[in-house]
């Protein structure tokens, strides 16, 4: 585990990353400002993730349930009920948390492999209803059109700037959040979860109650990603809810290295970044995430953050 | 008033009677000692003691309280701690980390979730004085799973003392250690507070006989003896099977 940063390092990262977030809009092209919206909503979407995965140690293969369904649910009530961002959008993070407290009741019943598995067939339900529902949700072809949000402010998120500092500030928000619970007194006892169930039990923790709440957090903030998504691409599909969905969301994690918040947000970075270049020379683009995977797997079993904090020890000496 | 009580416990695994009626009381502040031959059932009724495991039949009391049928967290919270034979710390945290989530256990704050960690400058004072007193400051900084043997070992029982227990079940605390290692774990345990009841399985006889009040004999799931030192140590059907096959 890495040790905490000294605080000025962290406030002269936090400087340069919130000068350098400011000034994008006006260094990129609309196109690649618009991938860099991707690139910050992903990294939300991973380190909801990583809170399951990397912190309490339960590996699920249906992540993108709770991502899909608030997409949906922003998405269908943006455009069916023309209900503005300020109701949509937490509506569709309420949404995404019932369902991961209903699906968490279920799926906590098991661990392990099992606890995977009934995981991948809840969402899969989803995704199921997602496709079969023609005439609420569009089946195949999504729901297009989904309109930009609209603050009631002089300018308009429609417009890409707006947006992206609308996205920044949310995810921004969500992600100080998720930094504040990893490390509270729950989330060590989330860390204490991930490496021993049956002494945490003996030392008189609730392990049960600690899992749920970890499971219907971590959904919840899948959710915000989700709405978020709809909003940028104004458009959703079935593809929003299916395990390959869940199954990209568990790569960025394991690209960056699960546990550490940070290593999962720059997985998603690198992993959009990765999928937009490669796909524009190449229809392989799954073969190659495999490939990608298994490298990584074999070459740096901690992802990327743990393999440059090896390559830092080996290099001081410690 | 017994501070535990055993009433005709049984568990079978499958068609295996892993223990079969076992009955057996201790007093407050009493050292009990469980000695038998492997697959006697001593784990077996730790765990079911603790929780772990349910009951096939019978009933455990504890501080005039019924837990046959409470979960884990519930025992332990009534004052319930526990040691595990096969060592069981959180390996990739440090070993003040562990000690922390042992004090955390029983915090008010233990379910905050937007209170920073190191706010809780009690725990930590706690838990640095806790590792002090045991000599182990030096280590505290270190990964539970780079530390010696029987460094974890020590690590163990201090999680369970950490939790401030009534009861304590210590599972083999002294196994694979060295003989000096052995002198020190002994040193531990002895220096324990003498209102802690303790129930401690144990397979070498110096030990159990050092720290024992009482001693529990367990063979094939069932009680065969129990009595102070002398009465065990006289015991012919205990020295038959037991001490006799040494």
């Amino acid at each position: 585990m890495t040790g905490p940063l000294p605080w000025r390092a962290l406030a002269a990262i936090s400087v340069v990353a919130v000068s350098i977030s400011l000034a994008l809009p006006y260094l990129l092209t609309p196109y690649y400002l618009g991938l860099v919206v991707k690139m910050i909503i992903f990294a939300l979407f991973a380190m909801s993730f990583d809170l399951l995965i990397g912190y309490t140690g339960m590996a699920s293969l249906g992540h993108a349930a709770y991502f899909g369904i608030a997409a949906y649910a922003t998405g269908l009530l943006a455009l069916r009920l023309e209900w503005n961002v300020w109701l949509a959008l937490p509506a569709g993070v309420l949404i995404a948390a019932i369902t991961a407290a209903l699906f968490g009741l279920l799926a906590l019943r098991a661990r392990g492999s099992y606890f995977l598995m009934i995981t991948l067939a809840l969402s899969q339900v989803l995704w199921g209803v997602a496709f079969g529902w023609r005439s609420l949700t569009g089946g195949e072809d999504g729901l297009p059109d989904v309109p930009r949000p609209d603050l009631g402010l002089p300018w308009s998120l429609a417009d890409d700037t707006p947006f992206y500092y609308f996205v920044v500030f949310i995810v921004g928000v969500g992600t100080l959040l998720l930094i504040r619970i990893v490390s509270s007194p729950f989330g060590h006892a989330l860390r204490g979860i991930r490496e021993s169930e049956t002494r945490m039990l003996a030392l008189g923790y609730n392990v049960w109650r600690y899992k749920f709440v970890a499971f219907v957090l971590a959904g919840t903030f899948a959710g915000l990603a989700g709405c978020l998504y709809v909003y940028l691409n104004r458009y959703v599909s079935p593809g929003y809810v299916h395990v390959v969905m869940s199954a990209e969301v568990l790569l960025m994690v394991v690209l960056g290295g699960a546990g550490t918040l940070f290593g999962p947000a720059i997985g998603a970075v690198l992993f959009v970044w990765l999928e937009n270049m490669i796909s524009s020379y190449t229809e392989r683009w799954l073969m190659l995430l495999g490939l990608v995977y298994v490298l990584v797997g074999m070459f740096a079993p901690n992802g990327l953050t743990g393999l440059v904090r090896d390559l830092l020890n080996r290099r001081t000496g410690s | 008033m017994s501070t535990l009580v055993v009433e005709a416990v049984s568990r079978n695994f499958g068609g295996v009677q892993a223990l079969s009626d076992v009955s057996l009381a201790v007093e407050p502040g009493e050292r009990r000692l469980i000695i038998g031959p492997n697959g006697a059932g001593k784990t077996t009724l730790f765990n079911m003691l603790s929780g772990a495991f349910a009951v096939s039949g019978g009933r455990i009391i504890l501080l005039d309280r019924d837990i046959t049928h409470l979960p884990p967290y519930e025992r332990a919270k009534m004052g319930l701690a526990r040691t595990f034979q096969i060592t069981n710390l959180f390996p990739h945290l440090t070993v003040l980390e562990n000690v922390l989530l042992a004090l955390q256990a029983m915090d008010d704050t233990a379910f905050s979730l937007l209170r920073s960690m190191r706010a809780n400058d009690h725990l930590f004072r706690a838990a640095g004085a806790l590792l002090d007193s045991w000599g182990l400051t030096a280590i505290a900084d270190q990964a539970a799973k780079d530390i010696s043997y029987g460094e974890k070992r020590q690590v163990d029982v201090i999680l369970g003392m950490a939790m401030q227990p009534k009861v304590l079940l210590l599972d083999e605390p002294t196994a694979g250690l060295s003989a000096a290692e052995v002198v020190r774990v002994v040193g531990m345990i002895r220096s324990l507070p003498r209102d802690v009841t303790i129930l401690m399985i144990e397979h070498d006889m110096d030990v159990a006989f050092e720290l024992a009040d009482r001693i529990t004999v367990l063979h094939q799931g069932r009680l065969i003896a129990e009595g102070d030192r002398d009465a065990i140590r006289n015991n012919p059907q205990v020295n038959e099977i037991y001490l006799g096959a040494e």
